[in-house]
């Protein structure tokens, strides 16, 4: 296994008062980290059903290591279209092209605080968090990111999302001067992504600004990107312009890009295959073996949003 | 007929420039984040590129009257040889040389399935490639040889399953394959037209297309 040090100053490293406070806070829902020092040592708890409160210097020494992925492969390996369809695309033009000032996020549809908001604006007065999380691309690969920012369900609350509002639909800016992926149509633009709102409103679900500890890259979807860690990437939308309250299911880019292969839901499933390819194993960036892939990506804790639902009817 | 001695060492040369880029971004990181992905993908597009080329030199050759190309048809082709060897090993190390995933998606994969039967279709081709082949064959060699066509056929269509949705590079590709295909459909027929004319001795038959 590749082991790379990642760079974490320690001003990023909580103190563990406050990381044993936090676990306490999401109960069962340990993957709110903070700090590199563990990184997602929690969720391999998760993962193991222990549910123990780890010490903060030793790592589980199991099979299922979950080291960060280091800053380099986080931003130089990513799946942004609108910067063009090679991994290598988004690190070598978005940051000249993306600008992510002044930013407006539009908060509208079934809700009773709609709003446009400067991006300072919209993050202000919320909790900022910091989350280690698994990302999950659907063309199994994934990664380990010490994400930052702010929780969505703290968002939708903002809103007040009227009764009849079930899902949360988010779409990305539209602008080919600006992604100039955008000219060509691998993808019908702009993207489009939707949760279901009791999923909207899991405590993982993290509208991020940030990755370690730094503002979020260009690349990474600057400067506000949605992750959902416990479903496949691409329903964890980057550089987001409007967040809509709706009744009905939004309809998703990559769905309607290829209905039979991407669903709505995209859970992480080991047990339902892509059409054309396994969803057993995935590479974990930096390892050289690939590893079994997790349902719900390791994150058990959101099983019951699913309850009696066929998976696999329902991808 | 004598080709200048330098045509079959700058043809080798020119097949291994995509292995000499694979090499030189091994040693300067410039594999990215996921190097296995890389190279399986890279060594894939090379073997397309090598193929097209193979298929290109006798009706370039036909069309320029370059007839010094033509001992450059075999090295082209074993460099696309030698390239899908390296693109089905690194697929092999990927899957962990597990015969159980590997079979598996042989079996259930249509993209796998095709780009396999490709790989199985070159070996022959690469056996009989020698001269002393071409000799003991004589008439079949040509027709072995026209597995080439299939072989190359299926690698576009493997190239076209896999990919998520950027159509672009494949098509690409089987655009050139069809143009390439085209060609010799006309030169099949022209050829056809002309049947009176003795056989031509079966080396000869071998080296034009």
């Amino acid at each position: 296994m590749i082991i790379k040090k990642p760079e974490i100053p320690s001003s990023e490293i909580t103190p563990e008062a406050t990381y044993l406070s936090r676990r306490q806070f999401f109960g069962a829902s340990a993957a709110a980290l903070a700090g590199a020092a563990v990184p997602a040592l929690a969720a391999c708890d998760t993962a193991n059903g222990a549910g123990k409160t780890a010490a903060l210097d030793t790592m589980d020494a199991g099979p299922q290591r979950d080291e960060l992925t280091p800053l380099d492969d986080v931003t130089s390996y990513n799946n942004f279209y609108e910067y063009g369809t090679d991994k290598e695309d988004p690190a070598r033009t978005a940051p000249g092209l993306l600008k992510t000032r002044p930013w407006t996020v539009v908060v509208d549809g079934l809700c009773d605080r709609p709003g446009r908001y400067g991006f300072d604006e919209f993050v202000r007065g919320t909790r900022q968090v910091d989350r280690t999380y698994r990302l999950r691309c659907v063309e199994a690969w994934s990664m380990v990111i010490p994400w930052s920012g702010i929780p969505l369900r703290d968002v939708i609350a903002r809103a007040r999302p009227r009764a009849g509002a079930r899902f949360v639909e988010f779409t990305t800016l539209l602008d080919p001067q600006q992604m100039p992926g955008q000219r060509r149509s691998v993808l019908a633009w702009p993207y489009v992504e939707g949760l279901r709102m009791d999923e909207a409103m899991h405590p993982l679900a993290l509208l991020a600004t940030g990755l370690y500890g730094r503002p979020m890259p260009a690349q990474n979807g600057a400067p506000i990107r949605l992750v959902v860690p416990w479903k496949y990437g691409f329903k964890s939308i980057k550089s987001i312009v409007r967040i809509r309250f709706t009744d009905t299911q939004p309809r998703t880019s990559w769905n309607l890009s290829a209905p039979r292969e991407y669903g709505f839901y995209a859970n992480v499933n080991p047990e339902v295959d892509h059409p054309r390819w396994t969803q057993a194993r995935e590479r974990r960036i930096g390892e050289w073996r690939r590893r079994p892939t997790l349902m719900f990506n390791g994150y058990p804790e959101v099983a019951s949003l699913y309850s009696g639902m066929d998976l696999r009817r329902n991808y | 007929m004598t080709a200048a001695r330098w045509v079959r060492p700058a043809a080798w040369v020119a097949g291994l420039i995509p292995l000499i880029l694979l090499v030189a971004g091994a040693f300067t990181g410039g594999l990215g984040a996921d190097p296995i992905e890389y190279v399986t993908l890279r060594t894939g597009f090379a073997t397309l590129l090598m193929l097209m080329v193979t298929l290109a030199v006798s009706p370039v050759r036909k069309w320029t009257g370059w007839n010094w190309l033509a001992s450059t048809r075999r090295t082209f082709g074993l460099c696309a040889f030698f390239y899908v060897c390296l693109h089905f090993l690194t697929y092999m190390v990927d899957q962990e040389f597990s015969p159980a995933i590997i079979l598996e998606d042989i079996a259930k994969r249509p993209y796998v399935t095709a780009g396999f039967t490709a790989f199985v279709l070159l070996v022959p081709l690469a056996l009989t490639s020698t001269k002393a082949s071409i000799r003991r064959l004589g008439k079949r060699w040509q027709k072995l040889h026209r597995l080439v066509y299939l072989a190359a056929g299926l690698g576009v269509l493997h190239f076209i399953w896999l990919v998520k949705s950027d159509l672009r590079d494949p098509l690409i590709f089987a655009a050139v394959f069809v143009v390439l295909m085209a060609l010799r459909v006309r030169t099949w027929m022209a050829g056809r037209g002309k049947k009176a004319r003795p056989p031509a001795a079966p080396r000869r038959a071998a080296m034009e297309s």
